[in-house]
């Protein structure tokens, strides 16, 4: 069935679809008809999940890392300061091996206030252990929770779907609504054999000396690094089924491009508009849109940039003292592959938008220079 | 005379705890009372590390560790998975100590008392940050030395109430509790065990490094801090308040500072000034039980 669903309600849908088991969950703008409608969901009986109404983000994540431990499939979503305020649990949920799924809805950090579309808040949590999917459409947005629950208990980590604030979030787009049993039959009902159980006493996370801690680490590391092969497998088996698919990265006119366009999220589609005008020209651009973040897709980036000459990436964010994130982990990929000109720009930031013009404006300069040492601002105000 | 303490051991030997410990002494109680069909919940406390180093586990029933913030919601996180695969009879206890309980727990605690979620949530007071090495909390008592409230500047401000905090969100139970007195102790776990929704059990806990005190007098102080009135036994069910043990004649708190190193340093007008606060605590707490009779 097909509906008119904004990215939140779309989010909601994703989480009842995939049968959540505990939902818990703290409002934040722009996230707040997430938690609004899985309520509405949860008293109209379409969703038999406890949903526990807590006090902070803080508790949310820790409501949803005890429901995981007792062998429940758990769902939270949140944004922005929320998902700082959860960092710690973060880590914790990762380290645990909980295949709790959250959707994060892109937001600034604060001073000044501003809730509009911005990458750092889920980028500033790239290192707890969280996969990270960033989504383009709202039907992304839903089919990308139910494929990160079957990759998430597959592989016992923990995802975290992001979609920009307000241009997804608050932004209805036609968007095909699974039938229930059709989605059962691509996600089981989560039952894993070690959980807490009276029946089976154990302790999970206590005391972990040197001894022991290193080995834990590099197993979560493995499962990350397994992870991509799995959201492969798992998106063919959704593809299947729903004859959708997103790909760990998204290549568009990538083969004989000289120049691509390195995105996430929604500036992906006014990149996409804008490379169908330059190839109506004739003119040889590509992009690459990358849609796992973590685990980082680094076979995939160097597949789709073996053959470019120059590379634009657009950020959302900024690492202070660095550069924009997607920039230098782009870099990264190429590092002893190919030397190639990247381009990173800094754009957006606070939902400040960005639109065909600025793409075109960015591709000129890359068009023009042959090097640039540091980022570029893009549109900074004199 | 019947035994009203279960024989079974359900913690066993080998933890991590100092010589002396209250908190051990009152989770083999606990458990005893509760049985095996309880989930234990462990923020970042002494007995994160009493119950033993990975892959070892004292306890004999299933635990949780957590952030030291996150107990009360990680035990209302489990109880609702537990509900959500059609498991409602094992019982979620929270354990955590005075610093996860009074200062930086407090927030989740009252979230999960005001939503009235089905769990047991103890505090084990050893009055103090006793875990990383006996700094103040906000349940030190007026004029203990800590190692952050120094001798010369011992704690100037009194305990923090926290059953008058627990009490206002009209849970369905709160007791206190101490292992000086097993019978009561038990009794009330296992009647905290038959009541839905928040219960609340508050346990005096003697920390004999961090109190400066002999390891062999943990039950000795305990039983005075009863009697002296210093750690009344009272329960608060349906907020009707009971107090459980009224001594005859109350002991002289002296006995009961006397015995700890932390208040070595008292002079007789701080004495006289916590005699001052126990008395008028106490009233308070008769005055409270004859309104509730009335």
């Amino acid at each position: 069935m097909k509906k008119l669903l904004i990215g939140n309600h779309a989010v909601s849908y994703g989480a009842m679809l995939s049968r959540a088991e505990v939902i818990a969950a703290y409002p934040i703008t722009p996230q707040t008809q997430v938690v609004e409608e899985l309520a509405e969901l949860c008293a109209s009986g379409k969703l038999k999940a406890q949903f526990i109404k807590v006090e902070s983000e803080h508790s949310a994540m820790s409501a949803c890392i005890g429901a995981a431990q007792a062998g429940a499939r758990a769902f939270t979503a949140t944004s922005s300061q929320g998902l700082a305020l959860m960092h710690e649990v973060l880590h914790w949920a990762a380290n645990a091996r909980l295949p709790i799924v959250m959707a994060n809805i892109n937001r600034a950090m604060a001073p000044g206030w501003n809730i509009w579309a911005d990458h750092i808040d889920s980028l500033a949590q790239r290192d707890t252990g969280w996969m990270q999917f960033y989504a383009e459409t709202n039907q992304e947005v839903l089919d990308t929770i139910i494929i990160a629950y079957k990759v998430c208990e597959r592989v016992l980590l923990p995802a975290m779907i992001n979609l920009d604030a307000f241009f997804l979030s608050h932004t209805a787009q036609s968007v095909e609504i699974p039938e229930q049993d059709m989605v059962d039959e691509f996600l089981p009902p989560y039952n894993p054999e070690i959980k807490l159980d009276p029946d089976d006493p154990r302790a999970f996370g206590g005391l972990l000396p040197p001894k022991y801690y290193m080995e834990m680490r590099c197993k979560l590391h493995s499962a990350h690094r397994n992870a991509l092969k799995i959201i492969e497998e798992e998106e063919k088996n959704f593809f299947k089924i729903f004859k959708r698919k997103y790909g760990l990265v998204d290549e568009f006119y990538t083969k004989d491009a000289q120049i691509i366009i390195v995105t996430s999220s929604t500036i992906t589609s006014t990149a996409r508009e804008f490379v169908m005008r330059e190839r109506k020209k004739g003119r040889k651009l590509g992009l690459l849109k990358v849609r796992v973040f973590r685990p980082f897709p680094f076979e995939k980036i160097r597949g789709a940039l073996k053959n470019c000459e120059k590379l634009v990436v657009i950020d959302r964010n900024i690492s202070y003292g660095n550069a924009g994130i997607f920039a230098t982990e782009i870099k990264s990929a190429l590092y002893g592959f190919r030397n190639v000109p990247v381009f990173g720009f800094v754009a957006g930031l606070g939902g400040r938008d960005v639109q065909l013009e600025d793409i075109e404006g960015m591709v000129d300069f890359a068009r023009k220079k042959n090097f640039s040492k540091d980022e570029i601002w893009w549109g900074l105000k004199k | 005379m019947r035994l009203t303490i279960p024989e079974e051991e359900v913690l066993s030997s080998g933890h991590l705890a100092c010589p002396g410990c209250g908190a051990t002494l009152a989770m083999r109680l606990a458990l005893k009372a509760l049985g095996r069909d309880t989930i234990v919940v462990i923020p970042a406390c002494c007995w994160s590390t009493i119950d033993g180093v990975f892959p070892n586990s004292a306890l004999g029933v299933p635990v949780m560790h957590i952030a030291f913030e996150a107990a009360a919601i990680a035990a209302s996180g489990i109880k609702a998975g537990l509900i959500a695969k059609g498991n409602t009879h094992t019982q979620v206890m929270a354990w955590a100590g005075d610093g996860g309980t009074f200062d930086i727990g407090i927030q989740a605690l009252s979230g999960a008392a005001e939503r009235n979620d089905d769990i047991i949530y103890v505090c084990y007071d050893n009055e103090a940050y006793q875990n990383t090495g006996i700094q103040r909390s906000s349940a030190t008592p007026y004029g203990a030395w800590t190692t952050t409230t120094p001798r010369k500047h011992p704690k100037q401000e009194p305990k923090k109430n926290i059953v008058d905090i627990m009490s206002a969100h009209r849970i369905p139970y709160i007791a206190t509790a101490t292992i000086a007195y097993p019978e009561d102790f038990v009794r009330k776990f296992k009647k905290a065990r038959e009541i839905k929704g928040t219960r609340f059990i508050h346990i005096f806990s003697p920390c004999p490094p961090g109190w400066k005190m002999k390891e062999q007098d943990t039950v000795k102080v305990s039983r005075i801090a009863v009697k002296s009135c210093v750690f009344p036994l009272f329960e608060i069910e349906d907020g009707k308040l009971k107090i459980n043990i009224k001594p005859s004649r109350r002991q002289d708190v002296r006995d009961y500072l006397k015995l700890q190193g932390r208040f070595s340093h008292l002079k007789e007008e701080d004495i006289k000034r916590i005699q001052k606060e126990i008395d008028k605590n106490w009233q308070n707490l008769l005055k409270r039980e004859e309104a509730h009779e009335g």
